[in-house]
């Protein structure tokens, strides 16, 4: 039995000075395989008597339980050590930048539309496009703007030929869209418009949004609500004063030009604004009879309101860009600011 | 429209101080674009009278002066200007006056001691550029308070009006306008009928009668042309930035400013026969008072006389028959010419003239013959001069119709309840007048209204005296629907999205390019040309979206950027036969590296597959065919066609080598282009059943030529149809050791799965042979060893 006591102790020991996983199945052959110290005691039961085997016997079991559990010890704490070298193997400085391809960015005037279309339609306005070369009759004969009119002289035009010109405004799209659809109608017209002017506050191409709504019960005091609202949401000011001016469009009776408090000095008078406290950002009014006439609109059922501002010149005040010309130089370093 | 409020407070005196003023007729849509002070402010000076002048001990250029600023006392001071002399009355700032930016104290200059300081108009803070002091006349009081004197205490405005209110291009028209807004009573000057003293009339014939409805011209005799215009009109005519030029010409100036009423007077004299009002001959030649010599059309009207056109009606007044120095009779012309027949024309010979801006937009008819007696009674005042009997030849004037106008649909436009004695209240405000039919009224518009034609006209007028900003902000009403959201279709910013999730910029760049990028790019397209364009290099409107794009790149690259990819949207534009084309495009540019240099990443450029990946992503989940093409602006080995189904998109490729040295670049642009609506469309997904069966997956490696494309052999095993095929795809391409040097391999992962059942290894081998077997029949494919 001394013998049992001195293999157990020979195997705790050789296990515990084992490092790898392959040394340990070898000793483990050693003392538990086919012919294992603990298995060749085991065969040696045989040379016992009936009455000594089972307590013999017992002893080695409990003896090979001992090897056993300290062999699960150390396989346990070779392989977390194991582990542990992976992990530290695998360690990485996380603060490293991420690999691959980065993001880019969308152009502000883009960004602009997108808000400004993204309030009109929650009031289900559609968005509606036209041509940008466009005709005389759609850009000034349907908008009640006839040869001669001093407001022409208002528009620095670009012509490509006797009849077509580079459209001065997106309102002819009121006219191309009424002409295929019939009211009630809520449209806004983004796109690109062109006058001949250039200069530190004008540039040749610019934006605008034409609005259009045309209902049974449209007034001037929803448009002064809708337009309102429009300014507050877009500024994301609900204290954001405006007012509406009498102007004159030959396109809209009544006519307004809609003022907001100066964003940039809250009214109380900057460069901005002229020292005003007002900005002016849009055109307004109450559809011309003459306009729905050129699209037989019944203009005693139906009413309409129309509206048209520079994208542009939100964008320089929501986004405090001082100088338009910036919006066209397509210089990346302005351009990612805004991404 | 500039003019002094002090002269527009003599016609109508509301209790508003200017800066109430100036909002009210801004809030009423006479825009008030500029409100300034006649002069800086400053007190204390008077007028002085200098009595003696003496040379100053110390200094050549100062004088030791002795001025009597009125309280008795002579005041001693010193003055450098070298204007100063004995007997002048000047601006005499005394001891405590404040002027702009500093104040008046006992001083010594050069030892001698000044008692205060006489003043040039720009101590002062006066528009005025004249050196020295400014000298006043001799019959200036002394003593009185320099501001009452010259009427300093006074503001300008600059109304900005807009086409329709050519009621208020006067002082009497602004006037009437503050009256109504004010309700404060109106007191316009009386204008009496001329006594009629000589006997020479002009005789006048009117062709043109439909453009010259109304001529009223009258002969003055024995004027004094060089009357000297009396200061309080030249105070008035210079605070509206009127140039005095000479008396008669000052007096016509002042009438249009003071009425609305273009005149003109032409030197007697220099007339020869009949005046006729007609329409020019065409070619007609014509010096007008400017010098500038024009040349006619025959839709513009003349004044002309025997040896033909002496003044371009209602725009400008010939050289010839102009008044001058020696001019002792003048026949003086008012007119009303119908606004359609002046329109334009002054903008065609690059004229702008305060007549022209009048006729274009309407000129009070009712009031033309009564400007011509107020000028009359204005050059007999000042010119003497004895006048002759008006003749006046009348035609068909406009008429001013009556319109309707209910309040219950003013009412409904503006969204407030206007009943009829509030619109009744609101019309006698405006002097209009009307007549009450039942509910309705009948309102017939003034002559010098020529805006108001339509009942909305008219509401306009009521909402701008009720007030715009008196109308409530309303929510709107409206019956609720949603907006069509269709699936089939994606919206633009979609591939927007797309492109900056792939490190893409948006620029956005002009329509119209140079042509010389054109040329370049699209060489062969016939661009379509501005008649006007704003610059040489901005004279044509573009037909491909790459000049722009290359544009940026190279405006980038000067300013230090490696790497640019950038996209932009928009129209480019076709000439028809009938019209143009103006289709909506897509296009990118990438430059430089493929990723942004990085620690984990090898750098490298972009080539041709990274720029067809964003390509295959934007078309995604449809995938578009490429097929190999020859572009002139692209690399003729590295450039393709993008087709979806039966539609070609556009092209994708690297730049060509020869524009890549033109446009000296250091290496290669990848562009592409697209047309943007197919691109939108995009299938509804529809499900269909997957399969529970394990797929089998084969590898066929086969050699071809180098020069068969890949695609090709993809599409020939597709179009098989082999049941149960349900993937194929390439997943190599090899050339070099082990295959010839004009051949490549190509390897193809083939997978087979079938909903029903397993595929057995003959069915498989069975398959492959059958591809095989295509491969080599086709591409003469040799299976790789």
């Amino acid at each position: 039995m001394q013998n049992l006591d001195h293999i157990v102790a020979e195997a705790l020991a050789e296990f515990a000075a084992i490092n790898q996983m392959a040394e340990l199945e070898q000793a483990k052959a050693r003392y538990l395989g086919k012919t294992g110290l603990l298995t060749e005691q085991m065969k040696q039961l045989g040379k016992l008597s009936a009455e000594q085997r089972p307590a013999a016997g017992a002893l080695i079991n409990q003896a090979k339980e001992q090897i056993q559990q300290a062999l699960e010890a150390c396989r346990d704490a070779l392989r977390q050590a194991e582990l542990d070298s992976q992990l530290a193997a695998d360690t990485l400085d996380v603060t490293l930048p991420g690999r691959g391809q980065g993001s880019g960015g969308l152009h502000p005037v883009t960004r602009t539309l997108a808000r400004i279309q993204a309030l009109f339609a929650s009031l289900g306005f559609e968005v509606a496009e036209g041509p940008e070369i466009e005709t005389d009759f759609y850009n000034f004969t349907a908008l009640n703007i006839p040869e001669n009119h001093p407001a022409r002289a208002m528009h620095d035009t670009f012509y490509v030929d006797d009849k077509h010109l580079l459209r001065t405004h997106t309102s002819p799209v009121q006219i191309r869209y009424m002409q295929e659809h019939v009211p009630p109608l809520k449209i806004i017209a983004p796109g690109r418009v062109y006058r001949c002017d250039s200069d530190v506050t004008h540039t040749p191409m610019f934006h605008q949004v034409e609005g259009l709504w045309v209902d049974e019960d449209v007034s001037f005091a929803a448009l002064k609500g809708v337009l309102a609202d429009f300014m507050q949401r877009f500024f994301e000011r609900d204290d954001l004063k405006v007012r509406f001016r009498p102007s004159f469009f030959p396109f809209t009776e009544p006519s307004a030009e809609m003022d907001i408090a100066c964003v940039m000095c809250g009214g109380d008078g900057c460069r901005v604004c002229g020292h005003t406290g007002w900005l002016e950002v849009l055109g307004c009014g109450m559809v011309h009879p003459n306009v729905l006439g050129h699209v037989n609109v019944d203009s005693e059922k139906y009413l309409g309101f129309a509206f048209g501002m520079g994208v542009e010149r939100l964008a320089m005040l929501r986004y405090s860009v001082d100088d338009l010309r910036l919006f066209f130089a397509n210089d990346l370093r302005f351009l990612k600011q805004f991404n | 429209m500039k003019f002094s409020e002090r002269w527009l407070r003599s016609l109508v005196n509301p209790a508003l101080d200017s800066t109430a003023l100036s909002h009210l007729l801004t809030m009423a849509g006479l825009e008030v674009e500029a409100l300034e002070p006649v002069a800086a402010e400053f007190n204390g000076v008077v007028v002085g009278r200098v009595v003696a002048v003496a040379p100053h001990p110390d200094a050549d250029r100062l004088r030791v002066c002795q001025v009597d600023a009125g309280g008795g006392e002579t005041l001693q001071i010193v003055c450098g200007a070298p204007n100063v002399h004995e007997g002048a009355r000047v601006p005499c700032a005394k001891i405590g006056a404040k002027l702009p930016g500093f104040e008046i104290k006992h001083a010594k200059l050069r030892g001698v001691a000044s008692a205060g300081m006489l003043c040039s108009a720009r101590e002062l803070g006066l528009n005025d550029n004249i050196d020295g002091l400014l000298l006043l006349p001799a019959d200036a009081p002394v003593g009185l308070d320099i501001r009452d004197y010259l009427h300093l205490d006074d503001t300008l405005y600059t109304l900005k009006l807009t086409p329709n209110r050519s009621d208020c291009l006067s002082l009497a028209g602004v006037a009437r306008e503050v009256a109504a807004l004010t309700e404060t009573p109106l007191d316009l000057p009386q204008i009496a009928a001329t006594p009629v003293t000589s006997t020479r009339t002009q005789s006048v014939e009117v062709a043109a009668t439909s453009a010259c409805p109304l001529y009223c011209g009258r002969v003055i005799e024995q004027v004094n042309a060089t009357a000297t215009t009396p200061d309080w009109m030249l105070e008035r005519l210079l605070r509206s930035d009127v140039r005095p030029i000479s008396a008669l010409v000052d007096i016509t100036n002042y009438v249009l400013l003071e009425l609305g009423q273009p005149l003109h007077a032409f030197d007697a004299a220099k007339l020869s026969g009949t005046v006729r009002v007609r329409m020019a001959q065409p070619a007609e030649n014509l010096r007008l008072l400017n010098e500038q010599a024009v040349v006619l059309d025959d839709d513009m009207l003349v004044i002309a006389d025997d040896t033909g056109a002496q003044a371009l009606a209602g725009i400008l007044g010939g050289a010839a028959s102009a008044v001058d120095d020696t001019t002792t009779t003048v026949f003086l012309e008012a007119a009303f010419f119908d606004p359609a027949a002046i329109a334009g024309r002054a903008r065609r010979l690059g004229l702008s003239t305060d007549a022209s801006h009048r006729f274009e937009r309407g000129v009070d008819f009712a009031a033309t013959r009564s400007a011509l007696e107020r000028a009359s009674q204005l050059i007999l005042e000042i010119c003497d001069g004895a006048a002759g009997a008006i003749t006046e030849i009348s035609g068909a004037l406009p008429q001013r119709q009556p319109i309707a106008l209910r309040p219950a649909r003013a009412s409904k436009v503006l969204g407030i309840t206007l009943d009829a004695q509030h619109v009744a209240r609101l019309l006698s405000r405006l002097h209009i007048s009307f007549s009450v039919e039942g509910e309705n009224f009948r309102v017939t518009p003034p002559s010098y209204r020529f805006d108001l034609s339509i009942e909305e006209d008219l509401i306009e007028e009521l909402a701008r005296l009720y007030g715009y900003d008196n109308i409530p902000a309303q929510a709107p009403r409206a019956n609720l629907t949603m907006l069509a959201q269709p699936e089939q279709q994606r919206d633009v910013d979609a591939l927007r999205a797309q492109l900056v999730a792939r490190d893409y910029q948006e620029v956005i760049t002009y329509s119209f390019v140079d042509a010389a990028w054109e040329a370049s790019f699209a060489p062969g397209t016939q661009a379509v040309a501005l008649k006007n364009p704003i610059a040489s290099q901005m004279g044509v409107m573009r037909s491909t979206l790459m000049g722009g794009l290359m544009d940026v790149l190279r405006s980038n690259l000067n300013r230090r950027q490696e790497r640019v990819r950038i996209f932009e949207t928009g129209r480019c534009y076709h000439a028809l036969a009938d019209g143009f084309d103006q289709p909506q495009r897509l296009a990118g540019l990438i430059y430089g590296g493929a990723v942004a240099e990085q620690w984990g990443t090898a750098v490298r450029g972009v080539d041709y597959f990274d720029l067809k990946a964003d390509v295959e992503a934007l078309c995604w989940p449809l995938s578009a065919r490429f097929v190999k093409a020859e572009h002139p602006a692209l690399h003729p080995g590295q450039s393709a066609q993008v087709w979806l189904g039966e539609t070609c998109l556009g092209w994708l490729g690297a730049l060509h080598p020869r524009l890549v040295q033109q446009y000296d670049l250091p290496s290669a642009p990848m562009w592409f282009e697209l047309a943007l609506v197919p691109l939108l469309a995009r299938p509804v997904p529809r499900h269909a059943a997957q399969s529970r069966l394990q797929p089998v997956r084969r590898d066929l490696a086969v050699v071809v030529d180098a020069s068969v494309n890949a695609q090709d052999l993809l599409e020939a095993m597709q179009l098989a149809a082999i049941p149960g095929l349900a993937e194929l795809a390439l997943f190599d391409v090899y050339r070099g050791k082990g295959i010839d040097s004009d051949k490549k391999s190509l390897a193809f992962r083939v997978l087979l799965q079938d909903t029903q059942k397993t595929f057995t290894d003959s069915e498989v081998d069975a398959v492959m042979a059958q591809l095989t077997e295509l491969l080599k029949q086709k591409f003469n494919a040799q299976l790789r060893s």
